[in-house]
């Protein structure tokens, strides 16, 4: 599996929801994830990329779709 | 050593239902509970001030601790939602208690300001003698500011609690407290003056989520514990999603995190206090417990601390 991939399969088991929004839709504004999800998010992200988001980088926005999360977490690698 | 000698707490008598709340907010009473787990909150009367709650927990707290106001040398008197920009509630809640002299601290912090009063109280307890902690808010002015939000009107309710902090016998000795700040998400969480409050919930939300359980760890492992071994954590209640989430970080039943936000809502930081107080009253430690408290807020503040009941 390539990154993004790897992020769609983290986001589908968060958000248990398989449709995906586009990729630079708000997973949020679209219902897709919620405010508590994002936490689970973000340690799945770790988990599966084996870094360490630091709480000075824990912006929402940084999180806010698919192309957002790509980017971050490829520029941590 | 200080010893935690009391708690009280005072909420007012009127109760805000989510139904009331979701007619005037065109929004569902069940959605209300399904997102924050608030059933209901107390709104303060028109006339009932920050001070004036503040002084009815003091004496309630004061009551149980078989003292009187003369008897406490300093106050910490914690609210984000005074009503003007200075004198703080402190003096007047001070002058209100009888104790015109005794120096009494404004702690404009929400939130955590009562986690922080307690902490700033127990060194300072050797050289001031009896410190009363009060938290003390009335978000019901804040929250009714227009334009008003459906995502934060019902989160919020009034109250205001009290702790007795000293020297000597008590009820619980404070091992440890661990306190930390970092303004880089100062905007996320706000009260302009004459302005509505302004929150980004997933920024709070997603910093809670990890600060919490992380200040929780530092100070138990500064003492040697583990979150196994704690009896009961008494919590600044912003949200029961959020209590559930740090008992599944440090790996305890959620039961282990008093609650009582589904009758009170978030009272800031009052909400720690009040819970502490009832808990305190029922069931309350078993000798030797250990009692985590931990709170997070506008700052971003945040901290825990750990005291241990007397055998």
């Amino acid at each position: 599996m390539d990154n993004r991939q790897r992020i769609v399969a983290i986001l589908q088991n968060v958000s248990k929801k398989a449709a995906l929004p586009g990729e630079d839709e708000s997973l949020f504004d679209s219902g897709y994830l919620d405010s508590f999800a994002l936490p689970d998010m973000v340690s799945e992200l770790e988990r599966e990329f084996g870094i360490q988001v630091p709480d000075a980088d824990l912006h929402p926005r940084k999180f806010e779709s698919i192309a957002r999360i790509q980017s971050y977490i490829e520029s941590r690698l | 050593m200080a010893v935690l000698k009391a708690f009280g707490a005072y909420v007012p008598p009127r109760v805000v239902t989510n139904q009331e709340l979701a007619e005037r907010l065109n929004c569902d009473a069940q959605w209300i509970l399904d997102v924050s787990g608030i059933e209901e909150r107390r709104y303060a009367a028109a006339d009932e001030s920050v001070a004036g709650m503040a002084v009815a927990a003091a004496n309630e707290c004061l009551a149980h601790a078989g003292l009187k106001a003369s008897d406490v040398g300093m106050l910490l008197v914690s609210s984000g939602s005074s009503g003007r920009r200075f004198p703080g509630p402190a003096s007047t809640v001070a002058q209100q208690l009888g104790v015109t002299g005794t120096p009494a601290i404004d702690l404009p912090i929400a939130s955590a300001g009562s986690l922080f009063g307690m902490a700033l109280a127990a060194p300072l307890a050797e050289a001031h003698g009896n410190i009363l902690v009060v938290a003390s808010e009335k978000m019901s002015d804040v929250v009714s500011r227009e334009p008003l939000e459906r995502g934060v009107v019902p989160l919020f309710g009034d109250g205001a609690g009290a702790c007795l902090i000293g020297p000597g016998e008590g009820q619980a000795s404070i091992l440890d407290a661990v306190l930390h700040s970092d303004g880089t998400f100062a905007d996320d969480l706000r009260l302009d003056f004459d302005a509505p409050l302004s929150m980004n919930g997933r920024s709070v939300i997603l910093q809670a989520s990890r600060k919490i359980p992380a200040a929780i760890a530092e100070v138990l492992g500064r003492q040697g514990q583990s979150a196994a071994a704690v009896e009961v954590f008494l919590m600044h209640q912003a949200n029961q999603n959020l209590m559930d989430r740090v008992a599944r970080a440090l790996e305890v039943e959620p039961g282990k995190f008093y609650s009582n936000i589904r009758r009170f809502g978030n009272t800031s930081s009052a909400s720690m206090l009040i819970a502490a107080a009832e808990w305190w009253r029922n069931p309350g430690p078993k000798p030797g417990g250990l009692i985590c408290f931990a709170a997070f807020g506008a700052g971003f503040h945040w901290g825990a601390l750990l005291a241990q009941a007397g055998f």
